[in-house]
């Protein structure tokens, strides 16, 4: 494993007044389509410190790649960001063009997919896909390029020699993994990934996740993991954020969440990964369905499955409370501070 | 399936059928499938009617469809001459009597015009008819029986694919020296149903395997009840397509036949003006009527079926819908940069 | 390579497939069409050009079926089409169509491979920069384009150009009082012939090129790999065409080879319009004579066309494309 990056490719470091790497504050996307709007995400707001991992968990069409995407500026219509701001390394990208985020992106903030081998252009091989990234940030020395192609590729255990390749010859896991390379180009400030473990098997993911976070480790970049395994990023990430129907339902220390869910969702979504070691209890899933962002009913979004929802609940939509440094949107938890929405 | 030009809203189904036979395996486009069986084909038949009003191109198609059926069914209302009638002064320019002035036979162009309508639409609809049902027979057959007979179907269908049809087709009316309407429709049909049946069997083999025929099967239905009543309803929107392409196809071929002088002279239509036409050098001796309507109205009939086939195209794959331009604040390129809606007013919520 | 030699054994079939055609066909229509024409011109052909026709249409001959097949398949191995009945009587069919092919090849050749070009990159073009009232409008122009039949457009075109403004020729490939040769004004005649009916053949079969282009590359716009390139922080131009065209056009190779044989029917009907004596000309003036040999001898010419067409094509897919390489 290498020590210090080379020469030209070390990171820039946080910007700023506050020394945070990424401030987001109320980001809505919304989906605007001819037959009406879809409310994606809703006035989602957190901060990342240098060298954090955060992880984002929660069902399928929670929002959560939504966000991240909205994060990283990579919408496409019809999606569009409707309110909020990213200040990513003190300065805010929404709004800014292609051209004016060009110089960040991939130097400061890079992204990983789900799936490598839709992630990768099947045309070109992984060399020259590491290469066109580098020129565009004014790499021009091909000795240079070369060098540092072959670095990152052995920093995540490939084979140089793969440099040649096609993305449709490397194995399912090789592709993850020289997608993690090329992410590493430039020493990012913060590594964005999208579930980059759901395409692999169970071994796999696990490999994976134990080379992410070395790669963490020595490299000291803040990582945002979404995925829908809760227990799977639990092992690894500092602060654990669950989303629920494009808002955050809780947002807190991995641990805490984990050993002691506040919000009724969080609950369920924990019971529904039965420990291996643990006694023996009935599987509990949490009955009824996500709800249709197109049409959000009054109050809280999780109240038509709650088990322990009151008729508050579907009246009004509760805010975000502070429980003891986490943040947690549930009226079961009212009257303690109001943390901030 | 071809005219001489490629169908228009060929979608990527269409342009990525390639002539390698087992080669990309092109997208099934289509409406979204309903589900199974006859209640998925009226499911899927009533969403694209209402997909049809949506749509501002389907419905301009429609619109001249239905024109020019009305003209082809009821040409005696519209025009009040008979079109062969060789009566009138020759060579007239458009006046009161004849609102498109007369051919150098003394014919009444309108007339013609009007009267060539049922012709072009009769084939346009049997080629239609019979090349689908064919390609369909095909195409799904090639899909379901799988193995050996797909091979051997698909192997023929490409090898109709790649072969020149025009070429082929003025061979087989030359020996045939001017048949007439049915033999022509037979023709034309038989050897265009390549293109479709390519589109049919992407479609088919990616139904295969859902779940609905596998309930099916399970319920112990026989394979030709499963093709029957279980594929093919649900395959209505692509055959839909299909029809519609061979319509076009039939239109721009027949009338491409009948200008070269290999239709049947004795039938009043829009290419056989055109081959009078020519003949008689309308342009040169001042009668450009008699080349420009004929012509328009063939492009007019070829748009409708044209516009109908992209519409359907659209509403299978939304992307290819209009964008929307959305308010941002900087210049855009709106498939690359990250849309900025402007900021709404929204609703504080009350705590 | 095994792909390679794949094609090839599929073009080897179609080829088979269509000299079987014009074996089977006069034989199927009623009546042999040839026999009346042969019985009337066996005076004026020579005894060689008799017994390849006799192979040919089966007529006159004592051999079966069978025998006739094999002496046709031998004779167009060795390249020997008969002789033209009506046409040129008398005259070899393959020196006829020889002397025709330069004049096709010039007009449709290079005017098709523009179209494609054009077409292709004003249909890149066009589904980069969507979005605007542009967008729900075009697209319906160029369906309309792709539905103009050839042969009309290039009448109306004779009537502009020709007939009211009287500014370029409609008449033939080139003014017969020159004699052909290697000299400017030669040349540029026949380029000032070419004007009228290549440009006929270009605005007809731009359309499609446009519209699959398009189709293709707005699909492509959305997969993973073109928001990814998006990340790094490529230029536009690199994603639009490293990431985006180069993927979007691979089918649209295989949509180019499929149509061609329509382009050739186009092209037949163009050259039939403004008399240009190309290969498709003289396909008409051959069924306008019924001379049949050389209907037939054009025929497998244009075949043999398309699909040394189409080779090309998947040869500039293998190499374009490593995975149809790697499938071999």
């Amino acid at each position: 494993m290498s020590s210090a990056p080379t020469e030209g490719f070390q990171r820039s470091g946080p910007a700023g007044r506050t020394g945070n790497v990424l401030e987001v504050r109320d980001l809505s996307v919304e989906y605007i389509m001819e037959r009406g709007t879809v409310l994606a995400v809703d006035e989602v707001s957190f901060d990342l410190a240098p060298g954090e991992f955060i992880g984002i968990v929660g069902e399928s069409g929670c929002g959560k790649s939504t966000l991240l995407f909205a994060i990283a500026q990579l919408l496409t219509p019809p999606a569009a960001i409707t309110g909020g701001s990213v200040t990513f390394l003190g300065r805010n990208m929404v709004g800014l063009t292609d051209r004016e985020l060009a110089a960040v992106r991939w130097k400061d903030l890079s992204v990983v997919m789900q799936s490598a081998m839709n992630a990768l252009n099947p045309v070109k091989s992984i060399g020259s896909q590491f290469d066109d990234a580098m020129r565009a940030h004014g790499v021009t020395s091909k000795v240079q390029i070369a060098e540092r192609s072959a670095e990152v590729l052995r920093m995540v255990g490939i084979d140089p020699i793969h440099l040649k390749s096609y993305p449709h010859q490397l194995s399912g896991g090789m592709r993850q993994r020289s997608m993690i390379a090329m992410a590493m180009l430039f020493t990012p400030d913060l590594v964005i990934m999208d579930e980059p473990t759901s395409a692999l098997d169970v071994v796999a993911q696990r490999s994976l996740m134990v080379q992410i976070k070395e790669l963490q480790e020595e490299l000291g970049f803040a990582i945002i993991f979404v995925t829908h395994d809760m227990s799977l990023v639990s092992h690894f990430s500092d602060r654990l954020m669950v989303m629920y129907g494009g808002v955050v339902a809780e947002f807190g220390a991995t641990r805490r969440v984990f050993d002691t869910p506040l919000h009724p969702y969080s609950v369920g979504l924990l019971e529904a990964f039965p420990s291996i070691r643990g006694p023996r209890v009935p599987l509990t899933g949490i009955p009824g369905s996500p709800p249709n962002l197109a049409s959000i009913p009054p109050g809280c979004r999780f109240a038509p499955r709650c088990p322990k929802v009151m008729a508050r609940c579907e009246v009004e939509p509760p805010p975000l409370y502070e429980v003891d440094g986490t943040l947690v949107r549930c009226f079961l938890h009212a009257g303690e501070e109001r943390g901030n929405d | 399936m071809a005219t001489l030009q490629t169908p228009p809203g060929a979608s990527e189904a269409g342009a990525g059928a390639g002539a390698a036979p087992g080669g990309t395996a092109p997208a099934a486009a289509g409406l979204p499938l309903a589900g199974g069986g006859s209640i998925g084909g009226a499911r899927s038949l009533r969403r694209m009617g209402r997909a049809i009003t949506a749509n501002r191109k389907a419905t301009v198609g429609t619109a001249l469809l239905v024109l020019f059926i009305f003209v082809a069914l009821f040409p005696g209302l519209i025009a009040h001459d008979d079109p062969q009638a060789q009566i009138y002064p020759r060579g007239l320019t458009p006046n009161a009597q004849h609102w498109l002035g007369t051919t150098s036979f003394g014919q009444d162009l309108f007339a013609q015009v009007i009267y060539g309508t049922r012709p072009v639409l009769l084939i346009a609809f049997g080629v239609g008819l019979l090349a689908t049902v064919v390609a369909m027979l095909i195409g799904v057959a090639a899909a379901y029986l799988g193995g050996g007979w797909d091979g051997t179907l698909n192997v023929i269908t490409d090898v109709l694919l790649v072969i020149p049809l025009f070429p082929l087709l003025i061979i087989i009316g030359s020996y045939l020296h001017g048949a007439g309407t049915a033999v022509m429709i037979a023709v034309i049909a038989a050897t265009g149903w390549s293109y479709t049946a390519r589109q049919l069997r992407a479609q088919a083999l990616s139904l295969r395997n859902r779940d609905f025929l596998n309930a099916a099967k399970v319920r112990g239905e026989r394979r030709l009840y499963v093709i029957c009543v279980e594929i093919i309803p649900t395959m209505t929107s692509l055959l839909v397509a299909a029809f519609l392409t061979n319509a076009l196809y039939a239109v721009l071929f027949s009338s491409s036949l009948q200008f070269i002088g290999l239709g049947d002279p004795n039938v009043t239509s829009w290419g056989t003006m055109l081959y009078w036409a020519e003949n008689n050098e309308a342009f040169q001796t001042g009668l450009p009527l008699w080349i420009i309507v004929p012509g328009l109205c063939i492009v007019t009939l070829g748009a409708a079926f044209a516009l109908l086939n992209y519409a359907f195209d659209e509403i299978g794959n939304p992307a290819l819908r209009p964008v929307r331009s959305m308010r941002a604040r900087t210049t855009r390129l709106a498939a690359v940069n990250t849309p900025v809606a402007r900021r709404r007013p929204r609703v504080k919520r009350t705590d | 390579m095994r792909y390679v030699l794949r094609r090839l054994g599929f073009f080897a079939l179609t080829l088979w497939v269509a000299l079987t055609l014009n074996f089977a066909l006069p034989r199927l229509m009623p009546g042999n069409p040839a026999l009346a024409i042969l019985s009337k011109f066996r005076g004026g052909v020579s005894p060689q050009a008799v017994k390849v026709l006799e192979a040919q249409f089966g007529v006159g001959t004592h051999q079966n079926l069978i025998a006739q097949y094999f002496s046709y398949l031998g004779n167009v191995a060795r390249l020997r089409f008969g002789s033209s009945l009506t046409t040129q009587p008398g005259a070899s069919v393959g020196r006829i169509v020889f002397d025709a092919i330069p004049w096709t090849l010039g007009l449709v050749g290079l005017t098709t491979v523009l179209a494609f070009i054009l077409g292709t990159g004003i249909g890149i073009v066009s589904a980069w920069w969507r979005g605007g009232r542009m967008d729900s409008l075009l697209p319906p122009v160029f369906v309309i384009m792709t539905v103009i039949p050839y042969f009309w457009i290039g009448l109306v075109l004779i009537l502009i150009f020709g007939v009211k403004l009287k500014v370029l020729p409609y008449f033939f490939s080139y003014n017969f009082s020159l004699t052909p040769g290697f000299n400017a004004a030669f040349i540029g005649n026949v380029a000032e012939h070419a004007i009228l009916p290549a440009f006929t053949l270009l605005i007809t079969t731009i359309g499609v090129w446009i519209l699959t282009m398009r189709n293709t590359m707005i699909t492509t716009l959305a997969e993973d790999y073109v928001r990814m390139a998006r990340a790094k922080g490529l230029p536009s131009h690199r994603i639009m065409l490293d990431y985006a065209a180069r993927n979007a056009i691979l089918p649209n190779l295989t949509g180019f080879a499929m149509s061609l044989g329509f382009v050739v029917g186009g092209a037949i009907l163009i050259e039939e319009v403004f008399n240009y004596q190309g290969v498709g000309y003289l396909l008409l003036q051959a069924v306008n004579n019924e001379d049949y040999p050389l209907m037939q001898a054009l025929f497998l010419l244009i075949t043999v066309a398309v699909l040394v067409a189409i080779l090309i094509s998947d040869i500039a897919t293998a190499i374009l494309d490593p995975r149809t390489r790697a499938a071999g």
